[in-house]
């Protein structure tokens, strides 16, 4: 593993070979927003927020930080008025399915988001993948999973799974950045397997 | 080669006498093509350049009946099926512009809404993970870029030139040419045309889903049916003016 420099918003920063753009800044205290990273989980690169600006060969592009790999010389800008222009849109369209989530209103007050700009969707999940891949890639379970695609897209927990592995676990629970996680078990729990002599998951 | 070659020498033209208004090449993220650029070679650098691309190498030729705000609404409403759904721009860009496009097109489009659009396809086109979302805003962008007028006309005028969006348009039998042939008011699926033999036929336009096929049938040497858009339509004639004078054959 070698060490070398790159430039993030004109300040000297070192990196190690095979790291990320995202994790060479926040190991110099600069923060780029994201909120499908994890630092216990393969990049994902869903959620764009970490899109920053690279210098490569004299021309200027959009890389997605998490996935760019960190490398000698590179210059970086992690803020420009087009940047944040992009940003506040991304977290609009997130805020249209879960406004009320803490870290997704942090991130609107820091780049002017407006909460109302899109008409509400009526799933609070954004599809962060965080359950998703804690499940499969941290525990092995492959509890919960994405099915469909493009706006159908959502998370489910696969019931024959969870009834045998989530009731001790529900590590994923305190990931997820809306409520949407905790519902949708609840829901497949109420369903699927309700518990014996348990209120609030008879089906009845 | 030339646009022109391939739609009307090798194609054959726009049948029906009708004009020819834009052409689609590419494929679902591709994009719109006027009239003005007919004289375009059919090249990968040449469409890119007017905005659209070469893609699959198809092309949907389409005429004067066809809205192009409602080509674009088609086209996104696709994709975002078509969309994985992995990322942000994407999934919830498509869905987003989807609904705008739909909103225009049934008529409730607002100030503002095309800026929004443009928005959404610059995010869609910077950030998108891959290129289905990098291209997706093209049948947006294109006919904006070529048809713009048509975008502001829905939504300041709520009107559809091409009477092709069915919120947007109604029906009308010109009194003057209808034969009272019973034809259009047998076929109408919501009974919405009154009328009888030899007397001018009225669609009651609370009735009228505007499926058209009172346009459909009525036979083409009366031609006594029309689309509107962004107008009133006339008042109906009073019942004692109603009886058809030695119209249709032999006038």
């Amino acid at each position: 593993m070698s060490d070398f420099l790159m430039q993030i918003d004109g300040k000297e920063v070192k990196a190690v070979a095979g790291m990320t753009v995202l994790e060479a800044a926040r190991g110099a205290g600069i923060s780029i927003p994201s909120l499908c990273h994890h630092d216990q989980l393969e990049p994902f690169g869903g959620c764009r927020l970490c899109i920053v600006e690279v210098e490569v060969d004299g021309r200027t592009r959009l890389v997605t930080s998490c996935v760019y790999q960190a490398r000698e010389n590179l210059v970086v800008r992690t803020r420009s008025e087009k940047i944040d222009r992009i940003r506040k849109t991304l977290l609009e369209l997130l805020l249209a399915h879960a406004p009320d989530s803490p870290q997704l209103k942090d991130l609107a007050r820091d780049y002017g988001a407006d909460a109302d700009r899109f008409e509400k969707e009526a799933s609070f999940c954004i599809h962060c993948g965080l359950c998703v891949r804690y499940c499969a890639e941290v525990k092995g379970k492959h509890a919960v999973g994405f099915v469909d695609r493009g706006i159908n897209k959502e998370i489910s927990f696969i019931p024959e799974i969870a009834a045998q592995e989530c009731n001790d676990c529900k590590e994923c629970f305190p990931l997820c950045p809306t409520s949407y996680l905790q519902a949708a078990f609840v829901l497949v729990e109420a369903f699927a397997f309700p518990r014996d002599g348990d209120e609030t998951s008879s089906a009845e | 080669m030339p646009l022109s070659d391939i739609i009307y020498k090798i194609g054959g033209g726009i049948p029906g006498g009708k004009k020819f208004k834009a052409v689609q090449t590419g494929g679902p993220s591709g994009g719109c093509i006027p009239e003005e650029l007919l004289d375009l070679q059919v090249g990968f650098d040449e469409l890119t350049q007017a905005g659209s691309m070469m893609g699959s190498g198809g092309m949907i030729v389409m005429d004067e009946d066809t809205c192009m705000v409602d080509v674009a609404r088609y086209f996104i409403n696709f994709l975002t099926e078509e969309s994985c759904g992995k990322c942000v721009p994407c999934r919830e860009g498509l869905r987003q512009m989807a609904r705008i496009l739909t909103r225009i097109c049934a008529g409730e489009g607002r100030e503002g809404d095309i800026e929004t659009l443009e928005d959404l396809s610059e995010v869609a086109i910077e950030a998108s993970l891959c290129a289905l979302g990098k291209s997706a805003p093209n049948p947006f962008l294109t006919t904006l870029r070529y048809f713009r007028a048509e975008y502001e006309a829905h939504i300041k005028e709520k009107r559809c030139p091409a009477c092709a969006c069915k919120a947007l348009i109604s029906y009308y039998i010109e009194p003057q040419k209808c034969t009272g042939c019973r034809i259009c008011l047998r076929e109408c699926p919501a009974d919405a045309i009154d009328g009888d033999k030899k007397i001018v036929h009225i669609i009651d336009q609370d009735k009228c889903t505007t499926c058209g096929v009172c346009l459909d049938v009525c036979p083409s040497h009366f031609g006594a049916v029309r689309r509107i858009s962004g107008e009133p339509v006339p008042p109906p004639l009073p019942d004692e003016q109603r009886a058809v004078i030695k119209k249709g054959k032999g006038q």
